[in-house]
Formats: structure tokens, sequence, C-alpha cells
């Protein structure tokens, strides 16, 4: 099946055995090997895998534009039966003009910063042999087209005038303008929060039914694969393991790999006393390594002789559907990587550990005031896990600098740890009260010296933290090394040696040096793959109910904050609009923003849920909206008194504060109405 | 150490070769690196101009054929031109230009290094302080730098060394510190990118001095672009200090500077004798380019 049909017109894309290599010092390394899969004409086709899996790189086989040291070592891309690999350069580049188009990661990288978003657009009209007026005619009505309401405003602007989520519209309507064949899009929405990637996807799923064009989809995203693509392919070091539907392959997977990845994602709202997350033991290979039998073999739990010796061929399982395994019908017995242990949430009662008291941060900025945060009180209770959520600009980052003491709020904030003040810099605090605080940032790439061996890194900490030296020292950095799992062998290595997840090892060990009683996570997961992201959120689990911290865990993966945390504070615009228990924030009755955020995120079972899409951009801090802060966006928008009054936080329920103006009551009947009925109650209230 | 079986109940079954391979990446990308070097070809031919030099420097009085500082009987022998027993020559004074050529490659191989040396500590200091502070001390500074940087630098130095008298400590020290502004510039731009990274913050969170975060934390972070800008100024003190020699406040006669013999024999050109002028020239600019071709193989494998 996968050989022959290389004339069929009724696929838009084959991609038939394709083998690429990168040069590296000199020796070839294969990164694809005998990739095959075909895209129908008007079909989406979703590839998966973790970084370093090469999905770029088949994104930048199929485009031919492999980086200088990469080739095609074997195989071919067809588009509409035309090999692309064997074609020469003046005709790909007749090709990418007219039939191939790409939209990357970066909206903000892909367009040119000096030239006007109408003459960028125009360009690519004019490419095709349209004149000046007709070109610039043709890209307003793109603009149009890709749901930018005010077209010939946005025209005249420069890119960075625009948001990430209209940057991306730009692009994706410049690589629409040619109405392509075939369409790729790499991770087009990783960088954007979660309701403007509901937004770009719908207008994505929306513009290949006006196009019918073939689209290759690449993410790490499941979830956004499951959503947008009929048929999917998981690829693991430079192989397609598993294909099929993407419905089927994600319900019944059928490769060891795919069935271990689809564990280690909290999602479907498992909680951590609930539902363990698995994990994927050992490391990919390295790239280009050369691997005897079936490249999965060394992390797989199914693992026999034969898997070890013997790469296996792709079997056909019927229905379109194929398992590079040789075991592929057992593949969904695959042991347990990780003990299935549960962590059992917390509901403490006592006073509050650290508390802030109506913590508000100003920043001045061209002569304009931005409100980072306004009036944020909030208490965190001794041992628990609380989640702030809050998309990119809510104050989410503001509010742990200015908890950390590297970020001095307004006078008339009040800081407290443990019933005493806690001064507003860190320099000015002590030594109790900066042991007791500390952090594990976002990007372990950052945090950690580069220049220094794990050992110096985290002894420093043991030393300034606890005053330990010599033996007790190196005593206590085994100690913090073998509590987050990493290998003594390793203390004398480099962070640029190690894997993200085990940077991200050392990065907690520092935090723990002191024995602290407050660590702050800020979105300590969100730069890892979903495999290394369950191992460190079950490590951070495992730590917290063996030491007894509290966490202030900060992200903006609903699913994982919902997994680890015990309440959820939900931020807008540097306001707390609601604050409960995880289970209270997330089921009805919830204040319209978390019910819009929650709608906006994808689920990888594909089941649509009532969805509620937010509108526009999120205000500038500089200039909030009247009243509630968030009606110019609401759903629920219930009129004049929304526009002038900002509800106060009240406390709606025992434990759950809700700033709305809506009763919570109506709240409850509203938001667990079906869809068309709430639709109706919307608009005559 | 945990054995395998805690750690399948820890939750993580370790693949055998996994701990191996950090280090071993470590040496390989290490050896790599200097192999890469060592493979630059503009590195090498700028290593090996520079030893030829350096040779000269430090056996070049003992192996050149005559006195290079000459003896009264020389005056004979004045204006020779090239030939088998003065190979490039004699000057207006009858000595050999050959040796006075390598021996004067002593002065400025001490001098020159020295004094970067000095600027490049001075401004790394600078740049340290104004870009880990930043806010006022650091618009106080900066001003006073860029107001520093629009004197052109050899007025500048020719005042210090007037008002200091000729010497070569003179020389090393104000060469160095006309220097340590440029430097500071570069550095303070490339403090201000590391700044910002959590690495910092984290420090500051342990309450670490100010001191211990500039200097050793952000410090070795910084080294590539030092280690670039050294080179490039060591190219800078050559010519300067030639330039002070030849208008006079540098190195002072009879010593056989480059640039002095430059300064005591272009008079002659005129008349036809090019050798005494044109030889030290040749020293100069063969040394400088030397420099700039390691400067540019060492930053282009920092990459």
């Amino acid at each position: 099946m996968m050989m022959n049909g290389s004339r069929d017109a009724a696929h838009a894309l084959e991609v038939d055995r394709l083998t690429v290599s990168y040069q590296v010092r000199g020796i070839d390394r294969p990164v694809l090997r005998e990739v095959s899969f075909e895209i129908a004409q008007g079909e989406a086709y979703g590839l998966v895998g973790e970084s370093g899996s090469g999905k770029t790189t088949v994104a930048f086989a199929v485009m031919n534009y492999l980086p200088r040291n990469g080739k095609v070592t074997d195989g071919a891309v067809r588009l509409e039966g035309q090999d692309l690999t064997s074609m020469r350069t003046a005709e790909v580049r007749q090709l990418r003009a007219t039939s191939l188009s790409m939209v990357y990661q970066n909206p903000g990288a892909a367009l040119n910063p000096s030239i006007r978003v109408g003459d960028q657009l125009a360009e690519a009209f004019e490419l095709l042999g349209a004149g000046k007026d007709e070109a610039e005619e043709r890209s307003e009505a793109m603009l149009k087209k890709v749901q930018i309401s005010d077209p010939g405003r946005v025209m005249r602007r420069y890119p960075h005038q625009l948001s990430g989520g209209m940057q991306q519209r730009v692009v994706i309507a410049m690589a629409l303008a040619k109405d392509p064949t075939l369409l790729i899009l790499d991770e087009p929405t990783t960088g954007l929060d979660a309701t403007v990637e509901a937004e770009v996807l719908d207008l994505v799923a929306a513009l290949r039914e006006e196009f019918a064009t073939s689209v290759l989809f690449i993410s790490h995203n499941l979830a956004v694969i499951a959503k947008m693509c009929e048929r999917v392919g998981v690829l693991y070091a430079g192989r397609l393991v598993e294909e099929g539907p993407g419905s089927e392959v994600f319900r019944d997977p059928r490769h060891p790999y795919t069935v271990g990845l689809l564990r280690c994602i909290p999602r479907g709202g498992v909680r951590k006393d609930e539902t363990p997350l698995d994990t994927i033991p050992g490391f990919p290979p390295r790239l280009g390594a050369e691997i005897k039998g079936c490249v999965f073999a060394p992390r797989c739990g199914l693992v026999r002789d034969v898997c070890r010796q013997e790469e296996p061929p792709l079997y056909a399982l019927g229905d379109r559907r194929t398992s590079r395994c040789h075991f592929h019908q057992e593949a969904h017995t695959l042991p347990w990587n990780a003990p299935r242990q549960l962590i059992p949430a917390r509901h403490e009662n006592g006073a509050p550990l650290l508390a802030l008291e109506k913590a508000a941060k100003t920043y001045r900025q061209d002569g304009q005031d931005v409100r980072a945060l306004s009036d944020v009180s909030l208490g965190i209770k001794p041992g628990e896990v609380l989640g702030l959520v809050g998309e990119s600009g809510s104050g989410k980052t503001t509010l742990a600098r200015v908890l950390l003491g590297l970020t001095s709020p307004d006078p008339g904030t009040e800081l407290e740890l443990a019933g005493t003040p806690l001064a507003a810099k860190v320099q000015n605090r002590s030594r109790e009260q900066v042991r007791a605080l500390q952090v594990v940032f976002q990007n372990p790439d950052a945090a950690l010296n580069r220049r220094f061996s794990v050992r110096r890194i985290l002894g420093r900490a043991v030393t300034k933290l606890r005053g330990l030296r010599g033996r007790e020292r190196d005593a206590r950095i085994r100690e913090l090394a073998h509590s987050v799992r990493f290998e003594e062998g390793l203390l004398s290595a480099r962070p640029s040696q190690l894997s993200g997840g085990l940077k991200q090892r050392v990065a907690i060990a520092r935090a723990f040096a002191g024995d602290p009683r407050i660590v702050l996570c800020d979105e300590p997961t969100s730069a890892l793959d979903v495999s290394v992201q369950a191992a460190i959120l079950n490590l951070l689990a495992e730590l917290q109910s063996r030491e007894g911290v509290t966490y202030l865990f900060i992200s903006h993966d609903l699913g994982v904050v919902r997994y680890i945390s015990d309440r959820i504070a939900v931020l807008y615009l540097g306001r707390l609009m609601e604050l409960g228990d995880a289970e209270t924030v997330f089921n009805p009755p919830h204040h319209p923003y978390t019910e819009a955020l929650l709608s906006a995120v994808p689920n990888i079972e594909g089941a649509e849920r009532p969805r509620i899409r937010l509108e526009g951009e999120i205000p500038s801090a500089a200039e909030p909206p009247s009243g509630c802060v968030f009606h110019t966006r609401c759903p629920r928008f219930l009129g004049a008194i929304c526009e002038e009054e900002e509800p106060p936080l009240a406390e709606v329920e025992p434990g759950h504060f809700m700033r709305c103006h809506i009763p919570v009551e109506e709240l409850r009947v509203l938001q667990t109405e079906p869809p068309s009925a709430r639709y109706q109650s919307k608009t005559t209230s | 150490m945990t054995t395998p079986e805690e750690q399948v109940l820890l939750g993580e079954r370790p693949v055998p070769e996994a701990p191996r391979r950090a280090q071993d990446e470590a040496r390989t990308a290490r050896r790599e690196r200097l192999r890469l070097l060592l493979r630059s070809r503009t590195f090498l031919a700028g290593a090996a101009i520079f030893n030829i030099f350096v040779f000269c420097a430090i056996f070049g009085a003992a192996v050149v054929p005559y006195d290079p500082l000459g003896s009264p009987a020389d005056i004979a022998n004045q204006l020779q031109p090239p030939s088998s027993s003065h190979f490039f020559g004699t000057d207006q004074l009858g000595r050999d230009v050959f040796s006075r050529v390598v021996v004067g490659a002593r002065d400025i191989l001490t001098v020159a290094p020295a004094a970067t040396l000095l600027g490049t500590i001075l401004g790394a200091a600078l740049g340290l302080t104004t870009g880990y502070f930043r806010g006022t001390v650091d618009d106080v500074v900066m001003r006073i730098v860029d107001a520093f940087l629009a004197i052109p630098l050899v007025i500048l130095a020719l005042v210090a060394l007037v008002a200091l008298g000729p010497s070569k400590g003179t020389i090393i020290v104000v060469i160095g510190v006309v220097f340590a502004p440029i430097i500071a510039r570069t550095v303070r731009a490339a403090v201000l990118a590391e700044r910002d990274l959590d690495y910092v913050q984290a420090a500051r969170l342990r309450n670490e001095r100010a001191p211990y975060v500039m200097f050793a934390e952000i410090l070795p972070n910084v080294m590539a672009p030092i280690v670039v800008e050294f080179t490039v100024r060591l190219g800078y003190a050559i010519f300067a200090i030639a330039t002070l020699s030849f208008l006079g406040f540098g190195v002072q006669p009879p010593a056989p500077d480059w640039g002095v013999q430059i300064k005591e024999n272009y008079i002659v050109i005129n008349g036809g004798y090019w050798w005494p002028t044109l030889f030290p020239a040749l020293a100069i600019a063969s040394l400088v380019i030397s420099i700039n071709l390691m400067s540019d193989g060492i930053s282009r494998t920092s990459q």
C-alpha cells in the first residue's frame, strides 16, 4: 500500500520512504528513516512527536528547505504526483510560490518587522501576477477571511504593533494567498494563549472548509492534533511508529510509545488524588544514533528479544491503521512505569502560611501607569498547592516576583510569612525568610548558570541557605540529588550536557536545598516534553507530600494545574477573578472567564464541549476597561452594571470566591444548561 | 546510589548507557572545539606569524648578527641597501635594520599585551558594574564614557604622557585607561543580556552579595566577548604604541622600537633609502594582522 500510488491524483502529498540525514561534524546522521504517509485532497494530517523526533525536518523536507547540512538520502516527496526531491531549484521555487505554504511557530519572526503588514501581504499576490491595486484589494479581502475585523487599519500597521494572535492570522492569510495545494502548519499555536489558540484553530478549521486545502499539521500537543486532523502519524526518533485516524489512534493506541505518551498527559480532569500519571523511562536515542531493532525497544516495557534484533515493519492493522510494533496487539498491556501512587489532596483550614494583602504593582511605561496587579489578597495555606492560572498579561509572574521580593510592590501592599511581616525586598528579609521562600523557574536553561557544574550549583545553595561546608555540604548535595533522582555520577556535568528534564531536576533540587516552606513553581513544566513533564509533575507532587512544603503553582496549562492543585486562583488583568478548591473552580458554577478558559482548551478525547469563544484581545493593563475589567470580552455580559461598577470578590459558597455581578445560582443554571437554551437565556437576560 | 530495583520502585528505570553519555559528550565537545580551532586555517596562519614574533622577542637578542644598538664605528656603514651581510640593510647611523627589527619585537610584545590586559580588566570591571546595577550609576558612568570616547585616542594619550613623562610603565597605564571605556561598553552589553536571566534571580533569592553575583556568576558567562575584545584591542594597542613612539612620546631612542625606527628614518625615504622605514612598518603590519587572524579564528569557533 505504501509502495504504489505514486501517480495517484487523490493524494495531495505523498511522502514515500523519506530518509533525511544531517551532516554533523563531518558525519552523516540520519534523522528521518523511511517515513511514509500520504495526505488526501482536502485532508488534514497531523504529525505528533516530542522534540527531536524529526517533525520539523519532515516539514522542511517537504518544502525543500532543509538546512545546508541536511539532505534527502532516499525516498521521495510527491506533491500531486510530482517528485519534489528530484526537482531543480527553479522549479521548486515556482512550486513554493504557487502550491506550497508554510506557517511557522513564531509569527513575530515570520513577518518582516520593517515592512507594513499590508505591503507584505500584497507581495504574495504580486508574485502571482496581480497588479498593485488588485494586490491591495485582494489583501484586504484575505484579511477579512482570516477574521480581522478592521483590515484597512491592520494593513497600515507594522507587525510589532499587532498581538501574537493577529500576527499569526496575517501569516495564515499570507500562506493562503496563493490558494495552496498543501498548507504546512508547524506548531502554529504553541506560543499563543489558550483563548487565542482556540480562535486560531477555529479559523484554520473554517478556512480548510473554504479553501479545500490539504493540511500537514505538526504539533507536540496531542489534543490540538486530535481536534484538527482526520489522520494522525506518531513520530519517534525519526520513524513513524503509528498511523491512523486521529480519533482511533488516541482512543485505542497500538504502539507502546503512543500508549505511554497518552498516559503521561494529565487530561480529562484527572487529579493527583485520583489518577497517577505514568512516565516513559529513559531518554530518546541521540540524533542519528544507529539502532538495531525497534527504536523504542530500550524504553519499552513490553520489550522482548526479537525487538532488539529485528526492526518491526509497519504492520497494517486494517482501516488504514499501521503500527511499527511486533506486539501491536498487546500495546495496551504496557506495564506502568511510574508507581501508581496517589497523592492526597489537602484541604487545610488553618491560618495562611504566606499572605498577601491588597497587593498592587504599577509599572511606569512610556508615561503611562500600567497596573500589573491590582488589589490582590490571597492566603496560601500550609501544605497546600495553590494553582495560579491566567493568560499572558494577567499578572501571574508579577505576583510571583512580588512574593519572592524581586519586584517591589506599590505601597500599601502587605506581605506576611507565618504571621510575621515580610519585607518587600529580598535583601531586607531575614535569612530564615529567604530560606523559606524559593522558586523553580520555567526555563531551566536560563535558571542554571551554564558555566557551573551541577555540584557547584547545588553546593552554593546549600552553603548559602543552610550554612553547611565541607563534608556536610557534600552529603547534603548527594541527598538532594537523590531526592530528585538525579544520578550522582552526573554531578560534575554542566547544564548544557543534561536533557531538559534533568536540568529541571537540578533546579528543583536547588529550590529544596535550604528546606523551604514554600516553593513557587513558575510554569515549571511548560518548556518540557509531555513525557518529561509527567515525571517532573510526579516528582513535585511526591516531594510536596514527603517534605510537607507548600506550592504556589503557576501555569497556563489547565490540565496540569487541575492535576496538581488543591486550590486554584484565576487572574485576569491583574485582578483575582475566582478562588476556590480545584474541583469547585473547574466545575460549574464558575466565573465566566474561567468558563471561557476551560472551553478554549481542546481535549484529546475529541468530545465537543459547549464552546464559548472570547472575542478580541486582552485589553491593555495601561487602560483597563471600566467597571468589571472582563466586561469587554464577557460571554455572559449583563448590562450597564458590568460597565460601571467593579464587582467585589465575594464568597459565593464556603471557600469559593468570585468577582462577578451575576448571582452564583444564576451562573449555576446558565452553565449547566445545554448550549442552545443557554444562548436564549443570555439574550433574554 | 539506588539499585535498579529501587529505581523501578521510585518510578524510573534507568537506561544503562544514559549517565555516561553526558560526560562523554562534554569531553568530545571540548575536544571538538579545540580541533575546530586547530583546523581553522585563519587561526593557524595567524598563530604561525605570531609565534615567529614571540620567538624574536624571547631569543632575538641572542641570535641576531649585530648589536641592535650599534657602535660608534657603524657610522661609516650608514644607509647600506639590503645585502647578504645586512638582510634589511642599515640605517642612518649604520645600525643593522634586521637586528633592530628582530629585537624590537620584545618591547612591543611586553608593553602592548600588558596595556591591553590592564584595559580589559578595568573595562570588564566597569562594564560589569554599570551593566549589573543599571540605573543612575549606569547613566552617569556611560555618559562619562561617551565623552571620553569623543576625544581622539592619540591626543588623550599624548596629554597624559606629557604630564607623566614617557616610560614603559606610563605607556601601559595610559593605553590601558584609554581602552577601558571601549571594552566596558562591550562587556556592559553582554552583562545586560545576562542579568535578566533566571540564574541571576536565583542568586538574588539566596541573598548573594552584588560582587559575588557579578564576578562569580555573571563574569564566566561573558568571558567569550571579553576574550574576543582583548585580541581585537591587542592589535590596536600595537598601533597606538607605534604611533606614540613615532611622535616621540612613547618608547625613547635608542631603543630598537619599530615606531622609533620609522620616526628616525622616514626623512630619508625621499632620498631613495626605503629599507630602514619599510621593514619595521612591515613588522608592525604583520604582527597586527597575525593577531587579527587569530582573533577571527577564536571568535568563529567560540560561536
